[in-house]
């Protein structure tokens, strides 16, 4: 094995988690506050086709810029669909499990009718933003040959962490999430705290979904995340809903990941490609299994997760 | 002047029965008025989806079809879901009833039809249930959500169909397609109902309708797993176990998946390829709700989204509309649904603001 080799697996690596982690970050603030949105494929692929048709759009008139307002479009676009799931859940006390099955399902057909007319086209890739003798240096690109997002990646895990457990705002937003009504009846705006968290985890969602379409493979593709939103769903469940163990989990996914790019790559392997592309998910489930065996995350999920709440009833 | 919210005692059955009719016609509305605003003929677009099935009796066949793997996964979920027991991983079950019931075909291939019928049923219900084992035992033993646990396990069954298509059971003479060889004669269902051309599928459908209505309305069991979803610990109270509940609603709703992925390899495609997964494991989650979780309502809202898949393909081809529209018309008829539970549960009241002073004195 090569120095090389490594390097090569690691920037893989790192590549390969970078929309799970946004979108495990996302998600792990919407369930801290007490709502389980399991729309997440559906908000990545909203971001994924909206990013690239903005970024498609206005490259002409931006230029370097373009790729920037992509993302913040994805973003916007994200949140902008979970707010939909939102309404039905917080204000109409819907079912989550059922609306966010809605929403799922909402947003692959969404992102399917508004990127037919964008199948086939190619935007440049949203990489590197460091210079060049930084970025394509054999070793220094392992710290600085990524996008933009792969680094905010990184910055939303820690800044969510440090968010939930060092400060005031963090702590309410627990509190809704263990007790909603004690935290409502103490003068909490319960309500309008779970629209914000809804509403980042839809941003970050969107963001996770835009990395698919602007810097893996810059172009758009019917349900291009393939299943990677779910993926986020349990690593968030992995994580014990704690943003250090959400980071780890979320590179042992993406290790798992690459082994299943390097497998089809080489074409050699002593198990069939579909094994690989399977073990993810295997993976997920025996996870959650020894996780949940251990009794760690039965007493750690919010107790709130998933129940409608109604306040004036 | 605002709107009050009061919980109602009972849930209205009026509501209950209107709520999905509303839903139907307001996806309809909503969707004419997005058709036109993207430049498409609205009303026609609506027309060719929704009636276009219903009025052409060239289409009654391809409505059929599509109704009947709809309704017997859905008749399975709802069962679960009155426990609050979600199964979101019927399309999983469905590919690999598909499976194992093709399985035991290859593996028996000169039994004759009375024969190799039941035992391709068979396995096929048998396969749909061994994959919904899996969360089953997750769920009672370690207390795994089965939410993520089956839904993990639907790109687990799709990768196993790859693999068997693509490599043990491909068909030798498929041109190098990834497929499975056809099924012979002996081993595809004839139609039931001679001198017609009923899919032989929907008439399980129409049997199984009847069936879990008898089930859900009039045995204990369908008594205890709405107790066990309504108000667990009254359940643990009244002896209703639980974990038995998981089980027997997974195992249901699983083989119901199974048998449905089988008629479907048998009555439909006479082979498994690459394009035997269709969704209709996740459609078949909408029809559950939009049948508000019934039996009867169940296989009427299996017809409406089967009308929606004829449709949207006719709409596709005489307005032009993208492929992904019957997507979106599902989704938005399940929100719909959602958003519209409120009413089943609480009374709207519009109540004057009276003076404070007035307020003051009144019961909160």
């Amino acid at each position: 094995m090569t120095l090389d080799f490594i390097i090569d697996a690691i920037v893989t690596v790192i590549g390969v988690t970078t929309p799970i982690l946004l979108a495990a970050t996302g998600e792990l603030i919407v369930e801290k506050s007490g709502v389980l949105n399991l729309g997440v494929e559906g908000m990545m692929l909203v971001g994924a086709v909206t990013g690239f048709a903005v970024t498609l759009n206005s490259g002409d008139a931006l230029g370097d810029w373009a790729p920037w307002v992509g993302v913040v479009a994805a973003a916007v676009a994200g949140a902008a669909s979970s707010m939909l799931f939102a309404f039905l859940v917080l204000t109409l006390a819907s079912n989550h499990v059922a609306t966010g099955l809605a929403l799922a399902i909402f947003g692959i057909g969404l992102s399917s009718l508004v990127g037919a007319g964008y199948v086939g086209m190619v935007i440049p890739p949203f990489n590197q933003v460091f210079p060049d003798w930084l970025a394509t240096d054999p070793i220094g690109r392992v710290v600085f040959g990524y996008s933009p997002l792969v680094y905010f990646a990184l910055i939303m895990v820690f800044a969510v962490g440090w968010f939930m457990n060092r400060t005031r705002a963090g702590l309410i937003l627990r509190a809704v999430g263990e007790n909603d009504i004690s935290a409502h009846s103490i003068g909490y705006p319960v309500i309008a705290i779970r629209y914000a968290a809804v509403a980042f985890g839809g941003a970050l969602a969107g963001i996770g979904g835009s990395y698919f379409s602007m810097v893996i493979t810059p172009m758009w593709a019917e349900q291009m995340t393939a299943g990677r939103g779910w993926i986020a769903l349990a690593l968030v469940v992995f994580s014990g809903w704690r943003a250090g163990r959400l980071l780890v989990g979320a590179y042992f996914f993406g290790i798992l990941m690459t082994l299943e790019l390097y497998a089809k790559a080489s074409g050699y392997s002593f198990l069939p490609s579909q094994f690989w592309a399977a073990m993810p998910y295997i993976m997920a489930v025996a996870v959650l299994a020894v996780m949940s065996a251990r009794g760690v995350t039965g007493s750690e999920a919010p107790a709130c997760l998933g129940r409608p709440f109604m306040p004036n009833s | 002047m605002r709107i009050r919210l009061e919980k109602r005692l009972t849930p209205s059955r009026f509501m209950l029965v209107a709520t999905p009719v509303a839903s139907v016609l307001l996806t309809m509305l909503l969707g004419a008025i997005i058709f036109e605003l993207l430049g498409f003929d609205g009303l026609d677009a609506i027309y060719q989806t929704f009636i276009t099935p219903i009025v052409a009796p060239y289409k009654w066949v391809d409505v059929l079809t599509k109704a009947a793997p709809l309704i017997i996964i859905a008749l399975g979920l709802s069962l679960g879901n009155q426990a609050k027991i979600w199964n979101i991983g019927a399309e999983g079950q469905y590919v690999i009833g598909a499976l194992t019931g093709a399985g035991v075909a290859f593996a028996l291939p000169d039994k004759p039809a009375f024969i190799a019928i039941p035992v391709m049923i068979a396995a096929g219900i048998l396969g749909g249930m061994a994959w919904a084992a899996v969360p089953a035992l997750l769920k009672t033993r370690f207390h795994v959500s089965e939410v993520l646990s089956t839904l993990m396990l639907v790109y687990v069954a799709m990768q196993v169909l790859n693999y068997l298509i693509g490599g043990p059971w491909k068909d030798p003479n498929g041109h190098n397609f990834p497929q499975t060889p056809p099924f012979t004669p002996a081993q595809t269902l004839p139609n039931v109902i001679p001198g017609t051309v009923v899919p032989p599928g929907f008439v399980v459908a129409i049997a199984l309708t009847l069936i879990f209505w008898l089930l859900q309305a009039r045995s204990v069991y369908g008594f205890s797993v709405r107790t066990v979803g309504a108000a667990p610990s009254a359940a643990r109270y009244g002896g209703f176990d639980a974990s038995r509940t998981v089980w027997s609603t997974l195992m249901i709703s699983g083989g119901m998946a199974g048998l449905a992925g089988i008629l479907e390899a048998m009555s439909q495609l006479g082979q498994i390829n690459l394009g035997f997964p269709s969704g209709y494991g996740f459609t078949a989650i909408i029809v559950s709700f939009l049948g508000r979780l019934h039996p009867i309502g169940v296989f009427l809202a299996g017809l409406i989204l089967a009308v929606t898949y004829v449709g949207g393909q006719v709409a596709q081809t005489v307005v032009h509309v993208p492929e992904a529209t019957a997507g979106i018309f599902q989704a938005t008829m399940l929100f719909f649904i959602l958003a519209s539970d409120i009413l089943v549960r609480y009374r709207l009241r519009i109540v004057r603001d009276a003076p404070r002073a007035a307020g003051a004195g009144a019961p909160a």
